[in-house]
């Protein structure tokens, strides 16, 4: 173990360095190695794999080729939970953002109260989903539920929100921005902090309004974070579906259900495995694309040095 | 000017606020209340612990409390242990082959375990783990982020801090300990707190890989009681609800600036 780190080349025992250096860092990656190899590469590999068998409830599972794929095409399920996720992507997503901006723009500043408005706007982030959910659920209980009698106290009739097709969703996607915009926040207060005071001095000398500058100046400085938390905010849309399994189970009939929550039924509720691993390559597939365009656009530029 | 009237900014701004405060504010409300005010806002209601009383009598809540407490202490203390030696060998050594297995590390923050339930599911069972603490921990043991976060920390570590350690006679384990570990504390109260968090809260993998009192976290213990079907009320549910989110929450209102740091420095890596 002696003699390892890189700093403390000496000529002489060039080789004898190197050797121990790989050997050093090996073991010391070996943990971690194991565990990703067991959790994280080994699954991928063997879900691609897995979606090009049959489920052989009754004898072997065979080589079936895109006999699943073929079926996924033509599952209006999957293409349901794919329209769900993209419209859920989208309610949620651009929403989130601006109210973040928004909440980001009103604590930078001496507002009154700052401390308690920056907590009031965050404590959601730190609660768990299933709670949230839990609460939300009496939110929207029909008659009985806060939202039915506020409205029926204002002399509206009652409605079955998570009940009716046409509602469930941005009833849910209400609650999932409430969730997140805190989160998206404190990036943009953290991003409002660097922007030098000058530039605002600057532009307040030369009679800029505070809404020009906003636009002109604040604005584009963010684009960055703005791209950071819009990425962010859709690989979340597609893995968190903790809600669905309280509030709605993905129903009434799929209207409010998503791919992952989609992929759970099918694996652990009629134990489709083989068709449940052809869904999960169509998610992982997303979920590359998502991560290589950041890593394009984003990463290379910002945040690796 | 505009120093003249801030009001109607200000005046929204608490307007979103108490809004976004709402929904907690309601469930302490009813959970707090007895069941017959829990629509009726009534400020001479009596309080009551009643449905704390309740829900901890019908669900197993201590246990669960302890399952969730084993296992954010399991998950944090593997995944502390192995991201430190992953980011050391990466932030340190020149070695075969680093830049790959770095990529592949990286896979994971791609790809993260939440979505690879079938085949994880498939390999726990195939370890005979099934329905334990570990089965839940496992997959989220060896952690891209952490050891991404830490590879970073170490790499601003001067390099006359490691010479002079060297120098004193430190083998690498020594100068890791020595040197690294207390630099990197910044780090680790963000990493840990986000992970705490996070497994605190986590939800769909337990519930698969759970099936008794013995293993189940709280999320999935609530999730269990509170479902329509077993009848409870709804004030006993919200209190169960509390009773989940309590411990977090409490340590969020004391170490606020902690946590918004922490969420932030890990977010932005």
């Amino acid at each position: 173990m002696v003699a390892a780190v890189m700093s403390a080349a000496a000529p002489g025992t060039a080789r004898r360095r190197t050797w121990l250096t790989n050997v050093n860092a090996w073991l010391l990656l070996l943990p971690a190695l194991v565990l990703l190899a067991a959790f994280t590469h080994y699954p991928i590999l063997a879900t691609l794999y897995h979606s090009f068998f049959s489920l052989g409830r009754s004898g072997p599972a065979e080589f079936v080729g895109l006999d699943n794929y073929t079926y996924m095409l033509e599952d209006d399920v999957f293409w349901q939970v794919l329209r769900n996720n993209l419209f859920f992507a989208l309610a949620t997503v651009p929403t989130s953002i601006a109210l973040a901006l928004l909440m980001a723009v009103w604590v930078d500043r001496k507002i009154a109260g700052r401390t308690f408005l920056r907590l009031a706007f965050f404590t959601p982030t730190v609660l768990p989903m299933i709670a949230v959910a839990n609460i939300w659920l009496f939110f929207y209980t029909p008659d009985y539920g806060l939202l039915d009698q506020f409205l029926k106290s204002l002399g509206f009739s009652g409605h079955n929100w998570l009940g009716d097709p046409s509602t469930v969703m941005n009833c849910i996607a209400v609650m999932v921005v409430w969730k997140e915009a805190g989160f998206f926040m404190i990036f943009y207060l953290a991003a409002l902090q660097t922007i030098p005071p000058e530039l605002k001095e600057a532009a307040m000398v030369e009679g800029a309004s505070r809404w020009y500058f906003f636009r002109r100046v604040t604005l584009p400085l963010l684009m960055p974070t703005t791209l950071f938390i819009s990425i962010n905010a859709l690989i979340n849309s597609f893995k968190l579906v903790d809600q669905l399994v309280i509030m709605t189970k993905g129903g009434p009939n799929n209207a409010s259900s998503l791919l992952l929550y989609y992929i759970y039924e099918v694996a652990f509720t009629f134990w489709d495995t083989t068709y449940a691993a052809t869904l999960t390559v169509t998610l992982i597939t997303i979920l590359a694309a998502v991560a290589l365009t950041k890593f394009v656009y984003l990463d290379r530029r910002i945040h690796y040095q | 000017m505009r120093q003249n009237h801030p009001s109607v900014e200000t005046v929204a701004a608490w307007v979103l606020a108490l809004l976004w405060l709402l929904p907690l504010a309601y469930s302490l409300w009813s959970a707090f209340h007895p069941a017959e005010y829990a629509t009726r806002f009534d400020l001479t209601a009596p309080l009551t612990l009643d449905n704390f009383a309740r829900a901890w009598r019908q669900a197993p809540f201590a246990r669960y409390y302890l399952n969730t407490a084993l296992l954010v202490t399991m998950v944090l203390a593997g995944q502390i242990v192995i991201a430190t030696l992953a980011a050391y060998a990466f932030a340190r050594f020149r070695f075969v082959g680093r830049d790959v297995l770095f990529a592949l590390v990286l896979v994971q923050l791609m790809i993260m375990p939440d979505v690879l339930i079938v085949e994880n599911y498939r390999v726990i069972s195939w370890l005979n783990l099934l329905d334990t603490i570990p089965a839940i921990a496992l997959p989220y043991m060896a952690s891209a982020f952490g050891t991404f976060l830490l590879r970073q920390a170490f790499k601003s570590v001067p390099n006359e801090l490691v010479e002079a350690a060297r120098v004193e006679g430190a083998s690498s384990f020594g100068v890791l300990w020595r040197v690294f570990v207390p630099l990197g504390k910044t780090t680790y109260i963000a990493f840990g707190l986000v992970s705490v968090s996070y497994h605190w809260n986590n939800f769909l993998w337990p519930l698969i890989v759970t099936n008794s009192v013995e293993s189940r976290p709280l999320t999935v213990g609530l999730a269990v009681f509170g479902a329509p079907e077993t009848g409870v009320d709804w004030s006993v549910i919200t209190a169960a609800t509390v009773m989940t989110m309590a411990p977090l929450l409490l340590a969020f209102l004391l170490f606020q600036r902690q946590f918004v740091q922490s969420f932030m420095r890990a977010g932005i890596r």
